[in-house]
């Protein structure tokens, strides 16, 4: 997973870094995290979830198409043959007629009007008769108009009749004033001459087979020629030679129906069968509104997209809660860590520096108490004899190497008792008494440099129970470096307080050069100091570790220019951790 | 001050023959010894006032020839040297009998004044 890597590296870069108050990762990495995290979770659930929605979609759709079509299907074929049927039976008829007749005998009235009665016997859609020769002239006709002698050598069907022996028309209304067709078939003879026997139909009966169909009500059937105009009458879409207003079907060869669902307009669906006759390209269309089936599959549909909606959000709802729980224990966890990272490493910081500072300060102590001894010796014998020459310039001298003694020694003093060599020495404790004996050995300085040194102490302040000697070297400590931090004439404010019922306060706050931002969080560090000729820069990290060892808490709040404010919080009855001050 | 025989302990013999000295100088009489057995070795002989002891030597410690001498002679005031600044030696000395504790390195004057203290609760 990516972030956790860098994360790592992070955590382990710690214990080399410099920089100890700097290393929870950023806010950024955890909104990383917790993206990272949803995409996975989210696809991970909501990809299989959609992918077995797709699958079941083509299913259901399947199953549900096959049985809504399946039947619409079959009976269209059925009827493209019963139309198949009528035709050719029309057809074959007039075959027959022609082969049974020759030319003389048929051109005869009576005759055609004979055989045009037993026709219509059979066929009572037969509207008339007529026989043409070979010049495209109508010899003899039989029906209710006078068209004997018509010449038709012109017209497009006569010659498509001389060409494939047999002609069906498309339904016309002519002038008859009907709709009808019109069949011919042709009759050769042998001296390259030929006749032609032309029926007209009435399409009454055409239509009758189409509405024999008992449709459902928002169902249509019914025929179109390839130039798409409607050759029987429909229910919705147009009369008889209107133009059929859908798209055209593309026709295949295949001569059993096919049912399409098509977009008819913008979200009205429907079924559009067709199937193209045999006899004469004539299309039959069977147009259907889905029906209940359909219904049903649609509502199924909704249904299939709904539950699938509400899973998802359920699943990013519930992954958004997962996960910001998750990445915010993480988050908790992270600087619960940092926090106790810093800590250990500042305590080991302590501990190690108090272990070289031991060690140190004894090898430094043995030579120092020889230098000591060896001075002090040379003025006993100095002091000894008094016509010794140079005996005040030897006084002088050994006075100075006892003064850089004695100055070593303070060192390394400090540096064991930074080592948290001490012991904790429990007694009742008057702050207030206390701070004035701390205040009376600055008392003079404070008289010298006209500091405005002001007390203001709680008289309600309970008495408590501490380590009377370390609290007078934390008081010195923070009390000598507010004088240091002020310019002559400065102010040096100490005041007492109650902090709560298990807790007293001291806060001593000036008005001096105040800390640079960037040192505050190292001023309690071992060895840091910005007073670079005189302090061992242990002075503040000594009273950090007395105010902890006695159970207290020592901050800082400054700002360069306006002064610092050190607040003491002691507790009344301290006890001491004497772990700590015996492990170094 | 004067007839105080005192022996004193250290393993640093610079520091040992120079106090040594500087205490003769002031009229108190003094023994050396450099190390543990030395010194227990010197006290059958000599049976000092008062004994001088720094507690971290080679060999005996500070604190195992105070043990001891405590054993023989337990009315002998041992004061002891410390180098480590610790008051956690000094402290334990005392609680195994020593009359008190002084760190390196030390004024003469406190020594003096520590010797008749201890001399004086004898």
């Amino acid at each position: 997973m990516p972030g956790i890597k860098e994360r790592f590296s992070k955590w382990t870069r710690i214990g080399t870094s410099d920089s100890l108050y700097n290393d929870d990762p950023p806010q950024k990495h955890y909104d990383r995290l917790r993206r990272n995290l949803m995409i996975i979770i989210i696809s991970m659930a909501i990809i299989p979830m959609i992918l077995m929605a797709i699958i079941n979609y083509h299913q259901y759709r399947n199953a549900i198409r096959d049985e809504t079509i399946k039947p619409i299907q079959s009976q269209l074929t059925n009827l493209k043959h019963v139309l198949d049927i009528f035709l050719a039976e029309r057809k074959s008829s007039l075959n027959l007629i022609t082969n049974s007749y020759d030319f003389e005998e048929i051109n005869d009235q009576a005759k055609l009007i004979k055989i045009f009665m037993v026709l219509r016997e059979e066929f009572k859609e037969f509207v008339d008769i007529g026989v043409i020769d070979s010049s495209g002239l109508q010899k003899t006709y039989v029906g209710p108009y006078n068209l004997r002698g018509k010449d038709y050598k012109d017209q497009g069907w006569f010659k498509e009749v001389m060409v494939r022996n047999e002609y069906i028309s498309d339904v016309f209304m002519g002038y008859r004033r009907f709709p009808h067709f019109v069949i011919a078939v042709k009759r050769d003879l042998h001296n390259g001459k030929f006749w032609v026997i032309r029926a007209t139909i009435d399409t009454a009966k055409f239509n009758r087979i189409i509405t024999s169909m008992e449709l459902e009500p928002g169902s249509d059937l019914f025929l179109i020629n390839q130039d798409g105009i409607l050759q029987t009458p429909s229910r919705y879409h147009g009369k008889v030679l209107d133009k059929y207003p859908l798209s055209m079907p593309v026709l295949t060869q295949i001569s059993s129906a096919v049912v399409q669902e098509r977009y008819v307009s913008k979200g009205y669906r429907t079924l559009i069968g067709y199937a193209c006759l045999d006899i004469k390209p004539f299309i039959l269309i069977f147009i259907k509104k889905p029906g209940e089936i359909m219904k049903t599959w649609f509502a199924l549909k909704s249904e299939l997209f709904w539950v699938l909606f509400f899973s998802c959000i359920l699943i990013i709802g519930a992954t958004y809660g997962i996960v910001k729980t998750l990445v915010r224990h993480i988050q908790e966890s992270d600087e619960r860590r940092g926090t106790a990272l810093r800590e250990a490493q500042y305590a080991n910081k302590l501990a190690s520096v108090g272990r070289l500072a031991a060690g140190v300060s004894h090898e430094i102590n043995n030579p120092l108490a020889i230098i000591n001894e060896k001075a002090g010796l040379m003025m006993d014998i100095i002091e000894r004899n008094e016509n010794f020459s140079e005996r005040e310039k030897f006084i002088g001298l050994i006075s100075s190497i006892h003064r850089s003694v004695d100055r070593s020694r303070v060192i390394t003093h400090r540096l064991l008792s930074f080592a948290k060599r001490m012991d904790v020495n429990l007694e009742d404790v008057d702050l207030a008494d206390l701070l004035k004996e701390v205040i009376g050995f600055l008392e003079r300085e404070a008289f010298h440099r006209n500091i405005d040194l002001r007390l203001n102490f709680d008289p309600e302040l309970p008495g408590i129970i501490s380590d009377k000697g370390q609290l007078q070297q934390v008081f010195l400590n923070i009390i000598t470096n507010a004088f240091e931090a002020v310019e002559n004439g400065g102010m040096v404010h100490i005041t007492t307080s109650i902090k709560d019922e298990s807790n007293v306060q001291v806060i001593v706050q000036d008005n001096g050069q105040g800390i640079p931002e960037q040192y505050l969080p190292h001023i309690f560090e071992p060895f840091f100091t910005t007073k670079k000729k005189y302090g061992t820069g242990l002075g503040l990290s000594i009273t950090y570790g007395i105010v902890q060892k006695l159970r207290g808490d020592l901050t800082v709040q400054s700002k360069e220019g306006d002064g610092t404010t050190f607040t003491v919080i002691i507790p009344i009855k301290s006890k001491p951790d004497l772990e700590g001050g015996d492990h170094v | 001050m004067s007839n105080l025989r005192v022996l004193l302990v250290d393993d640093e013999e610079e520091f040992v023959t120079t106090l040594s000295e500087r205490l003769s100088l002031r009229g108190i009489e003094t023994e050396v010894a450099y190390n543990g057995e030395n010194a227990l070795a010197k006290m059958n002989q000599i049976t000092p006032d008062i004994v001088i002891l720094d507690v971290m030597m080679p060999g005996l410690s500070g604190l195992d020839v105070l043990k001891q001498i405590k054993e023989i002679l337990p009315d002998i005031p041992v004061i002891l040297l410390t180098g480590r600044g610790s008051t956690r030696d000094g402290i334990d000395g005392m609680k195994q009998g020593a009359f008190d504790y002084l760190m390196k390195p030390v004024d003469i004057e406190d020594l003096i004044k520590k010797m008749n203290e201890a001399m004086k609760s004898r």
